[in-house]
């Protein structure tokens, strides 16, 4: 059964600038929602709205039937950032353990949720290791790691998969499915095509507008291309 | 308890950056110690001059580390205290003593006065001496007349700066932008700074304070206990000020930038000068300035031994600029997000 999750309409401006312009989206339950667009066409920006971090110049996000932002609300989403949001100077496992206070994840199940991700993002060996001397890639994973950290109904990510080897990479996706497959809506950013290919419904922004929206196959068959890659080039990405 | 996770981070972070946690506790002790031996280093070598000063009280004059000179009747005083390195001029004239300091050093002036007196007194009971000064005045201060608003002054700068800092960088380093995607409130988020940078300001205040009192033996009349909760009053308004600037800057630098703009100024008005003497243009600033308060207060219990009587309001008006700061914080992160 599906059921509407998030429900929005924005545009937004930063001054004069016009930077989303009348983006129109229904999400819900039981799907990945990948958002595809060049640099500079304002997914970071729709995501960030979504989750209830800024907000819409004109327009409305309403999540659950309510509208945003909402501390209720907030405390169901998993933000992963596009650039990694860690405690450098803490290990992995004092960040772990900070944001799944901060997240509300009770304290009995703590251990066991941070031995979970930790061993989806392979990072069980790092628990003791400071943040900095991880690597990017390493950086990459802890932060998704913490976005999925109290089990959220939404998971927003943005570029979630930045600088991670593709068998990794490939597991990870893997998990992202079976999440779906749980109920959980996924809405991430991505410049890789194959894992556009695994999203449910792909959307593409270009220039702050939400040009085309469906599945990937019903993308490809209205640009009559045969892969994501050169369907997203006749766009004009 | 979200307020609790914060705590807890912060003590974390201060943990594993020792280096910081060392600026924090021994740069104070350093400054304080090397101004110590500034102002109350060597013994004194005092050269004072003698104008007709009958020889029932010479022939007595006799001390360690000091030169009387005998001066002819006709000497211009002004002048050679001016032109020559004396550092008083003790002139009889009918009966009466006066006493002339170079005063230029306020550290010298109430050796020599001691000094004069205890010379003059057991000889000649009839005479009175009057003092004056070239430069200065009696009241310019020692050591330990500014050692407790070095003392207050340090706390603050130190607090304001690294508290400052570590706000900022939760900004730079988008973990603020990751905190606001988290059910965290704000309030809790200014709560969790204020305590963890408290307990750790707790500790590093009393660390200071009893090394300044019991190692480089500053005066120290009144209850340890009061000044402690000076200091860490001072501390909580310097940290609660420290969060709020940080949100005008961009970067450490700029954050450095306020030192000039905000924390040395209040030194001035802290009791290093009297406030009368300073131009009318700027005085009004003292009373805004929480160092104005806290070092007034350290001042009541360390020099003239008072207790809570005396600087409960210095403290109230202390509490009163950290609530503020703390309600201004909460509301300058609505910026960040409106809920
Ligand atoms: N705080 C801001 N103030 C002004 N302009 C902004 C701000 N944030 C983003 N922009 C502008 O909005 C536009 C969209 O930025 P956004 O970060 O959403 O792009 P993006 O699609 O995520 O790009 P990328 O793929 O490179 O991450 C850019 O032109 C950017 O300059
Ligand atoms: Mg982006």
């Amino acid at each position: 059964m599906t059921t509407t999750i998030i429900d929005a309409n924005v545009t937004k401006r930063f001054g004069k600038k016009k930077v989303l312009e009348d983006v129109t989206l229904t999400l819900t339950n039981n799907e990945i929602f990948g958002l595809l667009g060049p640099s500079g066409s304002g997914k970071t920006t729709l995501v960030k709205i979504l989750c209830g971090i800024d907000v819409p110049t004109e327009g409305h996000v309403s999540v659950f039937g309510k509208k945003m932002p909402d501390l209720e609300l907030i405390k169901r989403i998993g933000y992963m950032a596009q650039a990694d949001a860690l405690y450098h100077e803490l290990t992995a496992k004092e960040n772990l353990v900070f944001f799944a206070s901060i997240s509300g994840v009770k304290r009995n199940k703590r251990a066991e949720r941070i031995q979970q991700v930790m061993k989806l993002v392979d990072l069980e060996s790092d628990l003791n290791t400071k943040v900095e001397t991880f690597s990017g890639g390493m950086k990459r994973r802890l932060s998704l790691a913490i976005a999925l950290l109290h089990e959220p109904d939404i998971l927003v990510l943005d570029e979630p998969t930045v600088g991670i080897d593709p068998a990794l990479r490939n597991k990870i996706w893997d998990t992202f499915e079976i999440l779906k497959e749980s109920g959980v809506l996924i809405v991430v950013t991505t410049h890789v095509m194959d894992e556009a290919e695994r999203c449910s419904r792909l959307g593409m922004v270009r220039d702050g507008q939400l040009i085309a929206i469906g599945t990937p196959d019903e993308i490809k068959t209205k640009t009559e291309a045969s892969t994501i890659e050169q369907a997203f080039l006749s766009y004009g990405g | 308890m979200r307020v609790l996770a914060v705590v807890n981070r912060i003590l974390k972070q201060f943990l594993h950056d020792k280096r910081t946690m060392a600026l924090m506790i021994l740069a104070p002790i350093l400054v304080l110690t090397m101004l110590s031996l500034v102002f109350n280093g060597e013994e004194l070598e005092l050269k004072i001059g003698l104008i007709d000063v009958p020889s029932t009280v010479y022939t007595n004059m006799e001390q360690e580390n000091v030169a009387f000179v005998k001066l002819d009747s006709d000497t211009d005083v002004n002048e050679t205290l001016e032109q020559e390195d004396y550092d008083a001029i003790l002139a009889f004239e009918q009966g009466e003593s006066k006493l002339i300091l170079e005063g230029s050093d306020p550290s010298i002036n109430n050796v020599i006065i001691d000094n004069i007196k205890s010379e003059i007194s057991p000889n000649t009971t009839s005479v009175s001496l009057s003092v004056e000064h070239l430069y200065g005045s009696q009241d310019l201060t020692t050591f330990d007349n500014i050692g407790p608003v070095l003392v207050g002054f340090f706390i603050f700068f130190f607090v304001f700066l690294i508290a400052g800092v570590s706000f900022l960088r939760e900004r730079t380093q988008g973990t603020l932008e990751r905190l606001l995607a988290s059910p965290i409130k704000r309030w809790e988020l200014v709560m969790g700074y204020v305590i963890g940078f408290g307990v750790f300001t707790t500790i590093q205040s009393s660390i200071i304070a009893l090394y300044s009192i019991y190692v480089i033996d500053l005066m120290m009349e009144g209850s340890f206990f009061y000044v402690l909760i000076i200091t860490v009053m001072i501390a909580l308004s310097a940290l609660t000020l420290g969060i709020l600037l940080s949100a005008f800057a961009k970067n450490e630098l700029q954050m450095i930038q306020f030192i000039p703009l905000v924390v040395v100024p209040q030194f001035f008005f802290a009791g290093l000068f009297k406030l009368e003497t300073i131009s009318d243009y700027l005085s009004w600033l003292g009373p805004l300035t929480p160092l104005y308060y806290g070092a007034d207060a350290l001042r009541d219990v360390m020099i003239r031994g008072q207790g809570l009587i005396e600087i409960w309001t210095n403290l109230v008006v202390l509490g009163g600029f950290s609530i503020v700061f703390i309600i201004m914080n909460i509301f300058a992160l609505k910026k960040h997000r409106s809920i």
